[in-house]
């Protein structure tokens, strides 16, 4: 409803009075909250609940505001305060702007439209479900102050753990190797005091008779030296075959990547699934390497790592491996746009299997169901991805011996698992019963 | 006592004080050794900071260090896409249907494209006309990567930018077109309606702008004969699977003839069904694939054939006729005309003889025969070229009349008969463009060469029957700086349209009827269903038509023979009319008639070899050296190699086009001679002197036995006669081997050396070769060397017979006249020596017949049940899969070559060498470019290691995958291999046996089926299916 004004003038000092009084209001209001802050909390909640504030912000707002840097739509930390201080609006305002930005545009509100404007046109979602109560609590957590980087502090203080767990460690040793040498010490001196005693007392000491040193004796029986050479030739054999064997295998294999890509945070603390990066998994031979539009799909609005971090992996350090990925897909943060200039990333290849040895993915990802980490390992727990199997022959055999194939509700298996498992007397079929250990199904 | 000894060194010790002693003591070498003298430089050796024992120790870390990084993997890199094209999945393959048009092939083709690249070129199903690849197009995808592909406009030597070729080019067209001077296209048959309009406009613009079409290889009697008869400029189109009985008069049918692609109706109507099958009789002079196939082949030499069509048309439509011919050839004919009469509307006559008499004759007489076979109504379209406009351009060249000649898609200076004269007249002209692929003859004397756009990076539209198009779509980004004829068409009429929006809206106007134009081009097809406003309708004027005689028949009787000899010249399979010399694939495809790579020759018959002195000798296992002749073709001479082709008509020679390239080809590719300047008035036949030159010319052969020698477990064939009237065991019966004295069938489990192993479980392949479909066109060669990225050897390699082919197609010619007689003749042998002497017998069977029978036979790896290649390998490299396939496990080969030397159907090839990245081997997988065609999901076999036909285990290994991922069961025909896809004549099913309702499963239980050798036991998973002919004259 609008309110009828008798006058022009008294519309005027109206207005002015309403700025006066809302300015002392705010000077009490922001005393009293500091006083708030400093002495009380439960009374904070009236104003509203920050950690619900953040939830609904979460799942309302966050797509295009972040609280401290323009997306979509502007950076919303102190956004009541600021809209107050800076075009004298209220919550009032807001709320009508959040429930129907549209609406508020059309009715031809200058900051509005100036917002709308800058913004390319885009209006805002509206969001008519969202009570007061609730906008209160966005608010409210919009309101909050930015913490300092309190995860740096906590970080150095678990990083210094393991750090003083290693001094520890060596101290004990240095006193150990201290104590031995006391009593290495202690042993000599004995000894060379008994010496001197016995050399008193004219006790000759029994030099024992000549007998032949052992390395003689050992010399001189050809049996045992016999047995010994063969005994360290089959030794031998057995460590330069094992050294052999694992020539080539780059087990543990953990280069260091253009872009320091952690599947620990993405997999592990955001729990994304493997195949929405490695899409191609589930059709194709390879898992595929996800291409930066793919990063791009979540680091529009995530520029920077607000996670756990640690003295070696610092949120700066992590800033940091998002600017490379930014650098390389051409997206310039600040405009919010693509620049067009693209640096593809030459990332070093983990896994590679020799190209006579043929390996489908989605045979084992969408066909047998198989997990990711059957073979990769605990990638969501690997800050650096490294080579979890050795993806030796023998490696894959041994697997395709034991494994069942998944054969239920597929009707390619019916008649085939209907007839094999007769054939073969059992329940379930593994994978080398199907076939799977045949030279030409990975070899051609 | 030995201790007690003394050795004096010397006289000079026993004096005691010697100063020499003494020396010696010191310094054993008193003089300095001359080590300046082997080691040179004495300054720099001294200034040098290396000692001996710091060399020494440089040899020692570095081999050390050598053998430390080689047990170190390299740091593969792997770049993924910035932004990923959503059609793109890496490993997964695309396909896009579109239109092969070189001017010389035509096909609707599918092409398999992986992570963006072309990599095989397959048949397209949907399509009705031409939708059969040949081995040429099939090749064709290996032209995309050419080293030697111009990569960027040229003008003269000296490279320049698209808009430097724009402004000045159409600059001097117009100063050109005031000036009144003639401006010249000369291109290629294009057949499209786009570019045909495209031209129209171009000449709108510039009024003295004149468009001639040239064909290297001139059908150009058969469109006048055709035009002059139903007023439109086109080919009468054939569907020999309606015919019952066909005669061809030098047509090879199954070859280039008007411009091929009649095959797969040809086989159709040979394979015989209720215990019928079509009849064929064919007339000529060079030994051609349809001749192969026929069931009765008459050698005439090409004056003759003109005698026997005027002949043909007195018996059937009655005009007269009063010359002699040879009593055979008289025979055959009267035989002919009447099976012709007799099968009606159900009998064809075809013709060669590039004459528009006698291809008015035919016409006549299909008309005559109300042929259904014969289809004027839908003529051909992809032969548009004209001799005499061509023959008047050059003449106006040398006149100096011709101001501007932009070419397309030709290459006149190879394939002129005059090309000097061309030449001469090119430097009269004052703008000369050429859109060119390669710098090639003419590219490299012309102004200016537009780097053109191989078929698969173009956008195009084709007509290749009338009211039946095809559309041509890139199937990856230009790989160079490259622009299409059509576009600089564009550019030259001042348009903006994009070449691709053009054909979009002109299809979408006057073509598409109101259908989808994105259903067209997933198709790649589309037939008009009424009559389409637009169609490549050119008539060519009067003046540049050869009329037909009104009495065609009696002036063809009228014709003589000239003096001396005849020389056809033709095309090959392998190398058409010569365009894709640089393809090594084709070079080294053997020809299916002579099987010789590498070379084109002249192919003579037996007798006149005989007579003029002419020979041809075996010398190795791939080796055949042939003798020299000095050809004379009205004054011109060239001197060609010789093959006995046994079936050449006697008084004849033959000579292949395509050959003799000079420019724009690596030098292995330089082979062969030219023929095209003896093509003299654009007619294949000629008068020829044929003298024996000195020399022997090395030919690389890939079968030297010709003949079957009565061997008949090889290749099995009947008559149709026997095979209507009698059971099976009479002309295909099982072997027998002696057990107890008893005859068993080797097929018996009684007699098998090994245990059977019950492959009744899962999936078990069966590959069917049908004796009777198989033309030998060899489509299928070429599909497995892409498909299976099977290496090129080169000529010296073959001539030593270390060819890499997987799949073969053998060639065998009866000795006797038939085959039947071969076995009678061996069956008859009786002691060594005498008349019916096996020695002597055996040696006279080796030798061909002057006009033999011709069988084809595929052959690959027939994986065998009980291979005998499986039990030698020492290191179990061969073992067999339970789904039938006699796998190969390369990393595991040590090459003993002991599988190769126990094959009895010699299918196994070794890696002699390394044949990728081996300067040796300049072929393309020596180059990145050349590499990107290779199959990934294939391995590129190393040195050292056995290789052969695998089944096409990837394909089939695919194709259950995709059925265990969708969660279904497979249906028939969804297992193919390279080869039986790419059979369009249905020679080759593959399939899965223990699917009982599977084609091949219907076809291993035919009467006509056999297993190659079957008394050796082998149990192959390939059949054959006897070959039948229809000999019984009607």
């Amino acid at each position: 409803m609008k309110k009828p004004y008798q006058s022009l003038e008294d519309n005027l000092t109206n207005n002015m009075k309403q700025v006066i009084h809302r300015k002392l209001d705010r000077n009490i209001l922001r005393l009293s909250l500091i006083i708030l802050l400093a002495f009380s909390t439960s009374l904070h909640a009236q104003e509203g609940d920050p950690v619900a504030g953040k939830a609904l912000f979460n799942t309302n707002c966050a797509a295009c505001h972040q609280l401290d840097k323009k997306m979509t739509g502007p950076a919303l930390r102190n956004v009541e305060a600021r809209l107050a201080d800076e075009e004298g609006l209220d919550r009032e305002w807001l709320s009508k702007w959040i429930r129907n930005s549209a609406g508020v545009i059309k009715s031809g509100d200058a900051y509005a439209v100036k917002i709308f404007d800058e913004y390319g046109g885009a209006a805002m979602t509206a969001y008519p479900q969202l009570s007061d109560e609730d906008i209160s609590n966005i608010l409210a957590y919009t309101a909050e102050e930015k913490k300092e980087a309190p995860a740096a502090a906590a970080g150095g203080a678990v990083a210094a753990n393991p750090q003083s767990d290693g001094a520890s460690n060596t101290l004990i040793l240095a006193g150990l190797a201290i104590l031995f040498a006391i009593l290495a010490g202690a042993l000599v001196l004995v000894n060379k005091t008994l010496r001197r005693f016995a050399d008193e007392k004219g006790i000759e000491l029994n030099q024992g008779q000549k007998t032949t040193p052992i390395w003689k004796a050992f010399v001189q029986n050809q049996f045992l030296v016999l047995v010994s050479v063969v005994v360290l030739m089959l030794a031998g054999g057995y460590f330069v075959y094992g050294y052999l064997m694992q020539v080539g295998v780059n087990q543990g294999y953990e280069p260091v990547q253009p872009i320091h890509f952690s599947h620990k945070i993405h997999a592990g603390d955001n729990g994304i699934d493997c195949k929405y990066c490695h899409s191609s998994a589930r059709v194709s031979k390879t898992s595929g390497i996800p291409s930066l539009n793919v990063c791009m799909n979540c680091h529009k609005s995530i520029y920077e790592y607000n996670g756990e971090t640690t003295a070696e992996y610092s949120k700066e350090f992590y800033d940091g491996e998002i600017k490379k990925l930014y650098d390389a897909v051409g997206w310039d943060d600040a405009e919010q746009k693509y620049t067009g200039e693209e640096k593809p990333v030459k990332w070093v290849r983990i896994h590679n299997l020799p190209d006579f040895a043929y390996f489908n993915h989605s045979q084992h990802v969408t066909v047998a169901g198989l997990e990711c980490q059957t073979c990769h390992g605990p990638v969501e727990e690997m800050e650096i991805m490294s080579q979890h199997s050795p993806l030796t022959m023998g490696w894959c055999i041994n697997c395709h011996r034991d494994t069942e194939v998944k054969v239920k509700d597929n009707p390619y298996y019916t008649k085939i698992h209907e007839q094999l498992s007769k054939k073969y007397g059992v329940e379930k079929l593994t994978a080398a019963q199907m076939g799977g250990l045949e030279c030409g199904k990975c070899h051609y | 006592m030995s201790s007690n000894k003394k050795y004096w060194k010397s006289v000079e010790e026993l004096n005691e004080n010697s100063s020499i002693v003494e020396t010696l003591k010191q310094n054993e070498f008193v003089n300095e050794i001359p080590t300046d003298e082997f080691l040179g430089d004495k300054d720099k050796l001294e200034g040098s900071s290396t000692t001996r024992r710091d060399f020494l120790k440089y040899v020692g870390f570095s081999t050390a260090a050598a053998s430390l990084a080689a047990c170190e993997g390299p740091v593969i890199k792997s770049i993924p896409y910035v932004v990923q094209p959503e059609t793109i999945i890496p490993g997964v393959a695309n396909y896009y249907a579109t239109t092969v048009a070189d001017g010389f092939d035509f096909a609707s083709v599918l092409v398999k494209t992986r992570e963006g690249r072309p990599i095989k070129i397959e048949n397209n199903s949907l399509a009705t006309t031409d939708g059969g690849a040949n081995a040429r197009v099939n090749a064709s995808v290996l032209g995309l990567y050419d080293s030697l592909r111009v990569k960027t406009p040229m003008k003269g030597e000296s490279e320049i930018s698209w808009s430097t070729f724009n402004s000045e080019t159409s600059q001097k067209l117009e100063q050109l077109a005031g000036a009144g001077k003639q401006i010249v296209l000369l291109t290629q048959t294009y057949a499209s309606p786009s570019t045909s309009k495209l031209i129209s406009e171009f000449k709108e613009k510039y009024s003295t702008a004149n468009h001639v079409v040239y064909d290297a290889v001139s059908e150009s009697a058969a469109l006048d004969a055709f035009q002059a008869k139903y007023n439109e400029r086109g080919l009468a189109s054939y569907n020999f699977s309606l015919a019952t009985t066909i005669v061809s008069v030098a047509a090879d049918i199954l070859g280039d003839w008007q411009g091929g692609g009649f095959d797969a109706g040809y086989s159709q109507s040979r394979v015989p069904v209720n215990g019928k099958m079509s009849r064929h009789i064919q007339f000529e002079a060079n030994m051609s694939l349809a001749g192969a196939n026929a069931d009765k082949r008459v050698a005439v030499t090409p004056s003759q054939q003109k005698l026997v069509l005027a002949k043909l048309h007195s018996l059937i439509v009655g005009s007269a006729f009063s010359k002699s011919l040879p009593a055979h050839v008289e025979k055959a004919v009267q035989a002919a005309a009447s099976q012709l009469k007799k099968a009606g509307s159900t009998g064809v006559l075809v013709t060669g003889v590039n004459d528009v008499n006698a291809q008015t004759v035919v016409l006549e007489i299909n008309e005559a025969l109300n042929s259904k076979a014969f289809d004027p109504k839908t003529p051909i379209k992809t032969r548009q070229g004209n001799d005499k406009a061509v023959k008047t351009l050059v003449a106006d060249m040398k006149a100096g009349k011709v101001g501007a000649i932009i070419m397309s898609g030709v290459n006149p200076l190879y394939t002129l008969p005059n090309a000097t004269e061309f030449a001469e007249g090119l430097k009269k002209t004052e703008l000369s463009v050429t859109f060119s692929m390669k710098v090639d003859e003419t590219a490299s004397v012309t102004q200016y060469v537009a780097a053109a756009p191989h078929n698969l990076e173009s956008w195009g539209d084709v007509e290749l029957r009338k009211g039946h198009f095809g559309l041509i779509q890139p199937t990856i980004r230009p790989l160079f700086n490259t622009r299409q004829f059509q576009d600089a068409l564009l550019m030259w009429n001042g348009n903006d349209v994009v070449y691709s929006d053009y054909i979009k809206t002109l299809w979408k106007n006057d073509i598409l009827n109101g259908a989808s134009y994105n259903q067209a081009l997933h198709d790649g097809v589309f037939v008009s269903k009424g009559s389409s406003v637009i169609g490549d309708t050119t008539v060519e004027t009067e003046e540049n038509l050869e009329t037909p005689s009104s009495n065609a028949a009696s002036v063809l009787a009228a014709s003589v023979a000239p003096k001396g000899m005849e020389l056809t010249l033709y095309t090959k399979v392998g190398m058409g009319d010569g365009q894709q010399a640089n393809n090594p694939w084709l070079q080294e495809f053997p020809d299916p008639i002579t099987r010789t790579s590498w070379d084109n020759y002249l192919t003579v018959s037996a007798a006149d070899a005989k007579e003029l002195g002419l020979e041809n000798k075996h010398v190795a296992t791939g080796g055949l050296d042939g003798s020299y002749a000095d050809i004379t073709v009205n004054g011109k001479s060239i001197t060609v190699p010789v093959i006995i082709q046994p079936g050449q008509a006697k008084g004849s020679v033959g000579l292949a086009l395509g050959y003799g390239r000079t420019a724009g080809l690596k030098d292995e590719m330089k082979t062969g001679v030219n023929g095209y300047p003896l093509y003299n008035n654009f007619n294949n036949v000629q008068s020829v002197t044929v003298a024996k030159a000195s020399g022997m010319h090395e030919f690389a052969c890939v079968q030297l036995q010709n003949t079957l020698m009565g061997r008949e477990d090889i290749i099995k064939e009947t008559t149709l006669e026997i095979f209507n009237t009698k059971d099976k065991k009479h002309w295909n019966a099982v072997p027998v081997v002696s057990l107890n004295h008893q005859e068993t069938p080797v097929t018996s489990p009684e007699v098998d050396l090994w245990d059977e192993f019950d492959r009744s479980i899962g999936h078990h392949f069966n590959l069917s070769i049908d004796l009777n479909a198989c033309t030998g066109c060899g489509a299928c060669v070429i599909a497995c060397h892409a498909e299976n990225n099977v290496p090129v050897v080169g000529k010296e390699e073959i001539r030593r017979s270390r060819d890499m082919h997987w799949l073969r197609i053998d060639r065998y010619y009866s000795s006797e006249d038939t085959f039947d007689e071969d076995i009678t003749k061996k069956t008859e042998f009786s002691g060594l020596f005498g008349d019916k002497g096996s020695l002597s017998g055996f040696g006279e069977l080796e030798v061909a017949a002057d006009n033999p029978q011709v069988v084809f036979q595929p052959v690959m790896c027939q994986h065998c049940n009980h291979a005998p290649c499986e039990t030698v390998c020492p290191v179990a490299a061969t073992s067999h899969g339970r789904q039938g396939q006699n796998h190969m496990a390369y990393n595991r080969c040590v090459g003993t070559r002991y599988c190769a030397n126990n094959c009895p159907y010699k299918v196994r090839r070794f890696n002699w060498f390394l044949y990728n990245g081996n300067d040796e081997f300049d072929y393309h997988m020596n180059d990145d470019l050349g590499r990107m065609v290779v199959n990934p999901d294939v391995t590129v076999r190393s040195r050292g290691v056995m290789e052969k036909c695998s089944m096409c285990i990837q394909m089939t290994q695919k194709t259950i995958l995709d059925a265990k991922r969708d969660g279904r069961v497979i249906k028939d025909g969804e297992f193919q291999t390279a080869c039986s896809s790419a059979c369009s004549n249905g020679a080759m099913v593959f399939g899965d046996i223990n699917d009982k309702e599977s084609k091949v499963a219907k076809l291993l239980e035919d009467d006509r089926m056999y297993h190659l050798l079957e008394y050796v036991g082998t149990k192959p998973n390939v059949q054959y299916h006897t070959k039948v002919r229809n000999t019984s004259e009607a």
